[in-house]
């Protein structure tokens, strides 16, 4: 199995190598980068080119590392037992199946997406370390060992809100998505918009790359809101002239609402883009 | 081989452990890489460094493994000293440039980096690993960085492509940078400790279940306080003179200190602590309240964190009468070791540059009376500084 990249998702090498060591050794790819790069499209892309099925575990402040593994539905077991059901016996009917055992069960090796690690709890991580690098679990309500039949492919992804514990760094790939260069992020919009007229390519390039740097943004512009802005662009047929005269920092770029989430941002370019014009 | 690889990694103070040696060297059996050194550098990285903001060093050590022996032995031979001097000014930060100030100045570095060079040399002749001890020497005060970039560059000069690693293009993200609103929050999440405490207002869902199984099915509805940062923190912040140039950092610190921590209480002061604090700069004396009032009100398990750049004369610490704004009965100092003496956790964040420090006596005396627990505001530092903190 070897990750070259698809039509859909230009893959940089860096990140081709990071993907395939982790393929090919079955460890986990710890995946951070700017919000935006493409983290979660990584694994959903993995999955597509090698035709593998893709479980997602998107995790939130509140998700417990139980809840990845199993769960015991005591209250619907509680009711059952009121009503005189037969199903009471039996406590494995109750044992509700997360999804890392999902993966672990599957029959043919899996792609597993745990998303935004961070958010979660402290403990999370440390709590899955002994899954993660054995692919195994006890079950304690039904006495049972669960052992993953195929090791599955594991990404995470994580945007940096808490330090993740060393321990389980360890057991892990890593890889930094950075934010792409003009050659790639030129050919990541190829890929969204085919056949897109490189004039207006190139002049939407520049005046996007030209609000990611203006200085004191909050919010950077990242690929998805440049991709957004030219769907914009192409539904409202805005022609490369009008992009043009921006490069001159004498007007502000048509719906640039769309590059620009913040209202303090918003009010800063807006603002520099005055005083350019004043000081011409 | 390899062996080398992951010590000198090490020496450059990166955290990599055996088991992800282990794990890179299976990676090279298993044939992930062919015989290419560009692509072992990606693929090391991936299997070895777990941050991003550690790129940078790992890209020092990378280059010092490498070649940082042939390039610098060309150094002491016929680069001229002028030339280096013009590069350094344009290439180096104030503060870099402050620290080899501090040093004695280039002619004196250059002399120090030339006889370290010939010492080495003589000790493993044709040698592999010399500049290996430039980790603890004057040159690893500046993170081997003036150098790291020239000599990348002069090694062009013999017709040597630049690599990845020469490029240096993950310097930005080194743990050492200036702080946003944003990483404050990161940082400063360290400091929390949840707990259960006051009134039970909270259905406790588990205990109910298990309580009920308990009961025979029978309702037993059990209660439980609401889960909250139990850690309480106290803010005493330096305000006008100098501390004017480091205004938007303390305003950015307070507003992530704000909405991290529900009881946080913040008091202001004037280059050191005297008997007065206040809580509005704009009343600052009208509505003053008493040091001693501060000091009896809040219990010993509050969290101090001092902000100010410690920068004045040392009367206005040691002398009482030193203060610049009414004659002060007692000492600044008196007051500090009070407020230490009242909340042994505390801390002094100081948003000067680190490397300046050296230069005032009056942030050494503070230094001195905080035993060492002054720190940056950097990244790095305010870990740093709430891991003191959480202890």
């Amino acid at each position: 199995m070897r990750f070259v990249g698809s039509a859909d998702y230009v893959a940089t090498e860096d990140l081709k190598l990071a993907v395939n060591a982790a393929i090919t050794l079955r460890r986990p790819l710890l995946v951070k980068g700017e919000p935006g790069t493409g983290k979660t499209m990584l694994a959903e892309q993995v999955a597509a080119t090698l035709g593998l099925p893709l479980l997602e575990w998107h995790v939130k402040s509140t998700t417990k590392a139980q809840q990845g593994l199993y769960e015991y539905d005591a209250v619907s077991r509680l009711r059952d037992s009121q009503l005189g059901d037969n199903r009471v016996q039996d406590i494995s009917n109750y044992i509700v199946r997360g999804t890392l055992w999902q993966a672990f069960a599957s029959e043919t090796p899996v792609v597993l997406l745990i998303d935004e690690i961070d958010k979660a709890d402290i403990e999370f991580p440390n709590d899955l370390l002994r899954e993660i690098d054995r692919m195994e679990f006890h079950v304690y309500e039904t006495r049972e060992m669960v052992r993953a039949r195929h090791r599955p492919l594991v990404f995470i992804t994580s945007n940096n809100e808490k330090e993740l514990p060393d321990a389980f760094l360890r057991r892990c790939f890593f890889h930094y998505i950075r934010f792409p260069d003009r050659e790639t992020l030129a050919q990541i919009v190829e890929v969204h918009f085919p056949g897109i007229r490189k004039e207006l390519l190139r002049e939407a390039l520049e005046a996007f790359f030209e609000v990611r740097d203006t200085p004191g943004l909050k919010k950077k512009p990242s690929t998805s809101e440049l991709i957004d802005w030219l769907k914009l662009l192409l539904a409202e047929d805005i022609s490369p002239e009008v992009l043009r005269s921006k490069d001159r920092k004498t007007i502000i770029p048509p719906m640039h609402g769309a590059l620009l989430k913040n209202e303090q941002d918003v009010h800063l370019f807006e603002r520099l883009v005055f005083l350019s014009r004043q000081s011409r | 081989m390899l062996i080398d690889f992951f010590l000198t990694l090490r020496r450059h103070r990166l955290p990599v452990s055996l088991k992800e040696h282990l794990m890179l060297i299976e990676a090279i059996r298993d044939g992930i890489i062919g015989p290419d050194i560009d692509a072992f550098y990606l693929l090391a990285r991936a299997a070895l460094i777990k941050d991003e903001s550690l790129y940078d060093r790992y890209d020092l050590a990378f280059a010092e493994y490498f070649k940082g022996v042939q390039a610098l032995t060309g150094l002491t031979a016929d680069i001229p000293l002028e030339w280096l001097r013009r590069q350094a000014e344009l290439e180096l930060t104030p503060e870099e440039r402050a620290q080899i100030e501090a040093m004695g100045g280039w002619e004196k570095l250059m002399e120090t980096l030339r006889k370290r060079l010939e010492e080495q040399h003589e000790r493993h002749q044709g040698g592999n690993r010399m500049i290996g001890t430039a980790g603890t020497s004057p040159f690893g005060a500046f993170g081997f960085n003036p150098e790291g970039v020239r000599i990348g560059q002069d090694a062009s000069r013999h017709r040597r492509a630049v690599k990845v690693w020469d490029q240096r293009e993950f310097r930005n993200l080194d743990g050492t940078a200036e702080l946003g609103t944003r990483n404050i929050k990161v940082a400063l999440r360290r400091l929390r400790r949840f707990a259960r405490e006051g009134a039970a207002d909270e259905l406790d869902l588990e205990h109910t279940i298990s309580g009920t199984a308990r009961n025979a099915g029978l309702l037993d509805i059990q209660m439980r306080p609401e889960r909250r940062n139990a850690i309480k923190v106290l803010l005493f912040l330096d305000i006008g003179g100098s501390m004017d140039d480091h205004i938007r950092l303390c305003e950015e610190l307070f507003s992530a200190a704000r909405s991290e921590f529900k009881r946080l209480e913040h008091f202001y002061f004037h280059n050191c602590l005297y008997e007065h604090v206040w809580k509005d700069n704009r009343r600052r004396l009208s509505e003053r309240t008493r040091t001693v009032d501060v000091l009896n009100k809040y219990g010993h398990d509050h969290k101090v964190i001092f902000i100010g750049d410690a920068t004045m004369s040392p009367y206005e610490i040691l002398q009482p009468g030193g203060s610049l704004e009414y004659a002060n009965e007692e000492p600044g100092a008196a007051w500090l070791k009070r407020v230490l003496d009242t909340w042994p956790r505390t801390v002094w964040l100081n948003p000067e540059p680190e490397e300046l420090w050296g230069y005032r006596q009056s942030v050494a005396i503070i230094r001195d009376l905080f035993k060492g627990r002054m720190f940056p505001t950097t990244l790095q530092g305010l870990e740093q500084a709430m891991k003191v903190l959480s202890r």
